[in-house]
């Protein structure tokens, strides 16, 4: 994308005026998509993204531009602004050489292979995958009467330099399928939902049934037609493994981003080595995950992926760390920098993270559950890091009676606090699952993974309707 | 470091939207016959500043434009965009944009706008003062804004963040069709995140002042809302459980009012995705309820003078006394509902396409001087709600069900009383409509697609202790 004269010459101009870090990010992305809806393929979607963002650090103060003009004339004049809040008056000249390349490639096999990014290159492929989606979840049952499956795809190619010497390269193919139903009856409208995607290539359709995507998206629907309200207040809820990793993510995750520790903005701040929850949890944040959506192999900083463990049988072990906030603690980050695009500055991301399976029988736990609410698929979720208060949203729960799944229950939010509900878990099956997410943090999204295994929690309240 | 300098950033960035105009015309020249093409072009300029501990944290600037493109070939759409109005990747775009509309499947409905003889309604959304704003008088705002949440009270423990950010975008639309517009639009805002501590406890609040340009950005505004929403949630404990009048605050009263919106999009409604489908010339609400959008009230943060298919944005009556009246449509919801455009397109930028949703929705208010103080006595007993979370996964637009998470202060005696969190509010968006019982008339423009203004809503249920 940039040749490295160039790189050396741009961050030596990034630091001109001071400074004691600089970097460029460059970004080249294409992404395609593909909608079908109401029966119809409605719309494909194109897009071709390039730039690059440069940042200059000066003492505690970063200073960013980003500019759509990958010349050298262009990569120059984004230096030049980046390197304002660096001015000190004095001019000068900052000398920098960037290398040796490091380079990973976090695409799946075809894309390695040098083919095109799949999903670009076979618009008629993916039109055949929505229009059998799309049948499969009219098949599925009369009151299914609207269906809208999504098939995309995007490539992206990142290089990172900086004035450290770091020199980086990563090319990340991610691909989404995803197909949502409504079903109508006498009660009205429900809807169901469920989407596969991979940090791979068009590929992700040999391990993916679009039809299987689409039967569970229909029974969500159809499933609830009959749901009645859910229960409201305390009450044990039992999480189907591969259901609710978001838990994970919300409910201590986000606590655990060295962003927020740094300015005491965590309920996590200052305990490592403390007991923050039961000893059933070991909670990991894995970059490297095979093709998971959160998968990755340099972040966004240049760093490696890495595997972190965050919790280990209930002790705080560590946070994340992203390259500026490790900077101010003297170590290194931990590969969680990183952006939504070169428009974005860095900050402290999850990749995949997900809770380590325990040794019980999923239906031994329900079993032993008198009474509860068994949740089958959680949609997303939301914590206040500084609360560590979260709640999260079933889009298809059940109730427990008995020790049995009964009746299923409309859609309703589940809200507890973080590090309670950490304490209280009480069971944690073998039946380990891994779900794709999106998650957006100061308004950047960028795509995670989160996991866990059947898993009983109790202080959790239920905010359905019925008394 | 002490001191920031840095350079003026108010360098003009190309002409005015003349040259976008020009260049959306170049590109809709390169129509071939028995195609139609729409060229929607965008410029912009930001500065976003965060302060934190009495330094600049970080300082952006960047300008960006791009462009989208739209072809119908035979009743087929196809659409691409690109990042960048470089010369070689405008050809690029349209060549994408051709290939994709072949994969369409044909559809009669399928088509560009085209004039409909409404006459737009000029608002000035453009403060020409903006980019002559020195970056160095922009930092001190950002600074100034952290040192006063700081300084506010001594139950403040930390700003989490303090932010001031602007940006200036131009935008330019020309079709086949007959359609030629261009508009441009200068926003400022500051926003700030404190949390307040007391013992072990900490409870967070955040305060933000919006505006065409920085002059009537309100520093005191943004600050004492952050210090107050954060300082009195202190103590809060698991509110109690039972059906209760829930007061939304005028932000959260904005946020319910916007999530309602997307049923009533013409496409929702013709594509079965709405629970008010098939309900025109019903009573859907309580008769106190009307509803209306109207993007030509310059006072209003999504105001424009076009929509983004680039047909005049107009005033629209949604629901009426209670009584749902109409819906929103751009071009092709229209034509598959029978009806005629209501100059409702969006679109979020150069890299999506166009559908029909709100930019400036409104409650009739209630009678004047009626504020949350007024709601408050009125309701007597019940929940003050200042903030709500898991909305995005609690409220489903197509069922109605609604489950969110929620904090705020109890209400006893009309008055605000202890604070409570941890609990959930829970009702459906039809029962919610059903149900208001008081509407405030202290409307106020918030930044996104519907002013806030305090509402009453009876009958929630609570889930808390």
């Amino acid at each position: 994308m940039i040749d490295t004269p160039v790189l050396e010459r741009v961050l030596g101009e990034a630091l001109r005026h001071g400074g004691e870090f600089a970097e460029v990010f460059a970004e080249d992305r294409s992404t395609s998509s593909a909608l079908l809806d109401d029966g119809r393929v409605e719309e494909l979607s194109s897009g071709r993204e390039r730039g690059a963002g440069i940042r200059v650090v000066s003492g505690d103060t970063t200073g960013f531009a980003h500019t759509a003009d990958l010349s050298e004339a262009g990569l120059l004049r984004a230096a030049e602004a980046a390197s304002a809040v660096a001015r000190t008056g004095g001019g000068g000249t900052a000398t920098v050489a960037v290398g040796p390349l490091r380079t990973g490639e976090s695409t799946g096999r075809n894309a390695r292979d040098g083919s095109a990014p799949l999903s670009l290159a076979s618009k008629g492929d993916s039109l055949d995958l929505l229009r059998r989606a799309d049948e499969a979840a009219r098949s599925s049952d009369a009151a299914i009467t609207q269906v809208q499956a999504g098939c995309g795809g995007s490539r992206r190619q990142v290089l990172i330099a900086n004035s450290e010497g770091l020199y980086a390269r990563d090319e990340q193919a991610r691909t989404r399928f995803s197909v949502s139903c409504v079903a109508s009856g006498d009660t009205g409208l429900q809807t169901g939902f469920e989407t596969a995607a991979r940090t791979l290539g068009f590929e992700l359709f040999d391990e993916v049934s679009v039809e299987e995507l689409a039967g569970i998206a229909a029974r969500r629907a159809l499933s609830k037609l009959s749901a009645r309200p859910a229960p409201s207040g305390e009450l044990p809820v039992v999480l189907a493994g591969g259901s609710g990793g978001i838990l994970f993510h919300e409910a201590c995750g986000h606590g655990l981003e060295a962003d927020h520790i740094v300015k005491d903005a965590s309920v996590y701040t200052g305990m490592v080595g403390q007991q923050v929850a039961s000893p059933l949890v070991t909670l990991v944040d894995d970059g490297t995950v095979g093709s998971e959506w959160g998968t990755f192999a340099v972040d966004d900083e240049g760093r490696p992926a890495q595997r972190n463990v965050l919790i280990e049988n209930g002790i705080l072990t560590d946070y994340l760390w992203d390259y500026l906030r490790a900077r101010q603690e003297g170590r290194l980050s931990s590969g969680n920098g990183r952006r939504q695009t070169y428009q974005h500055l860095p900050m402290v991301r999850m990749t995949n993270t997900f809770l380590l399976p325990g040794e019980e029988d999923a239906d031994e736990i329900v079993a032993q559950t008198p009474k509860g609410v068994y949740v089958a698929k959680l949609g997303g979720g939301q914590v206040n890091t500084t609360t560590g208060d979260f709640v999260f949203g079933t889009t298809e729960a059940y109730l427990i009676e008995g020790g049995k799944i009964t009746e299923p229950l409309r859609d309703a939010n589940l809200i507890g606090n973080g590090p309670e509900i950490l304490k209280r878990i009480d069971a944690v099956a073998t039946d380990f699952g891994m779900t794709p997410g999106t998650c957006g943090k100061d308004g950047q999204s960028v795509p995670v993974g989160c996991g866990q295994a059947t898993m009983r929690l109790t202080g959790v309240t239920i905010g359905g309707t019925a008394e | 470091m002490s001191a920031v300098t840095a350079p003026d950033t108010a360098t003009t960035t190309g002409a005015g939207p003349d040259d976008l105009l020009d260049l959306a015309d170049r590109v809709a020249g390169w129509a071939r016959t028995g195609e139609e093409l729409e060229v929607y072009v965008a410029r912009g300029d930001e500065t976003d500043i965060r302060a934190y501990d009495g330094e600049v944290e970080s300082l952006t600037s960047a300008t960006s434009a791009g462009i989208g493109i739209r072809v119908v070939i035979e009743h087929r759409l196809g659409f691409a965009w690109a990042g960048s109005l470089d010369p070689s990747v405008l050809e690029e775009t349209l060549a994408e944009a051709r290939d994709n509309a072949t994969y369409a499947t044909p559809d009669g409905h399928v088509q560009l706008a085209t004039p409909d003889g409404v006459v737009a309604v000029p608002v000035d959304l453009w403060d020409e003062g903006l980019a002559s704003v020195p970056t160095t008088e922009k930092v001190a705002l950002a600074l100034a804004l952290e040192a006063q949440a700081r300084g506010a009270d001594p139950r403040i423990r930390q700003v989490d963040h303090a932010d001031y950010g602007d940006a200036s975008v131009e935008v330019a639309l020309v079709s086949t069709t007959g359609i030629r517009s261009s508009s441009r639009k200068t926003s400022g805002y500051i926003s700030v995140g404190v949390i307040a501590g007391e013992g072990d406890a900490s409870q967070t609040g955040s305060g933000f002042s919006v505006d065409r340009g920085v002059a009537g950005l309100d520093l005191d505004r943004a600050s004492s809302d952050a210090v107050t929403r954060a300082v009195r949630m202190l103590g809060a404990v698991k509110g109690p459980s039972g059906r209760s009048t829930v007061v939304f605050d005028r932000r959260v009263a904005s946020t319910l009012l916007s999530v309602v919106s997307s049923a009533l999009s013409g496409e929702a409604v013709a594509k079965g995705r709405s629970f008010f489908a098939g309900r025109i010339g019903e009573l859907v609400g309580d008769p106190v309820l009307t509803l209306v959008d109207d993007p030509t009230d310059p006072r209003a943060y999504g105001a424009a003078a076009y929509d983004a298919e680039g047909l005049a944005c107009r005033r629209n009556v949604l629901i009426d006394h209670g009584v749902l009246r109409a819906f929103l449509y751009d071009t092709v919801s229209a034509s598959r509902a029978g009806a005629t455009s209501t100059g409702s397109a969006v679109r979020g930028g150069f890299a999506g396409t166009p559908g029909p949703g709100c930019r400036a929705l409104t409650l009739a208010p209630g009678p004047e001087g009626y504020d949350e103080d007024g709601v408050l006595a009125a309701v007597g007993e019940g929940l003050l709600v200042q903030s709500l979370t898991g909305v995005h996964s609690g409220v489903n637009p197509i069922s109605g069900d609604f489950s969110v998470g929620a904090e705020g202060l109890m209400i006893r005696d009309g008055k605000l009383a202890e604070p409570v969190r941890e609990i959930t509010v829970a009702s459906t968006l039809q029962r919610i409509l059903q149900s208001v019982v008081a509407i405030g008339a202290d409307v106020e423009w918030l930044p996104g697609i519907a002013a806030g203004q305090t509402l009453a809503v009876g009958d929630m249920q609570i889930s808390g202790a």
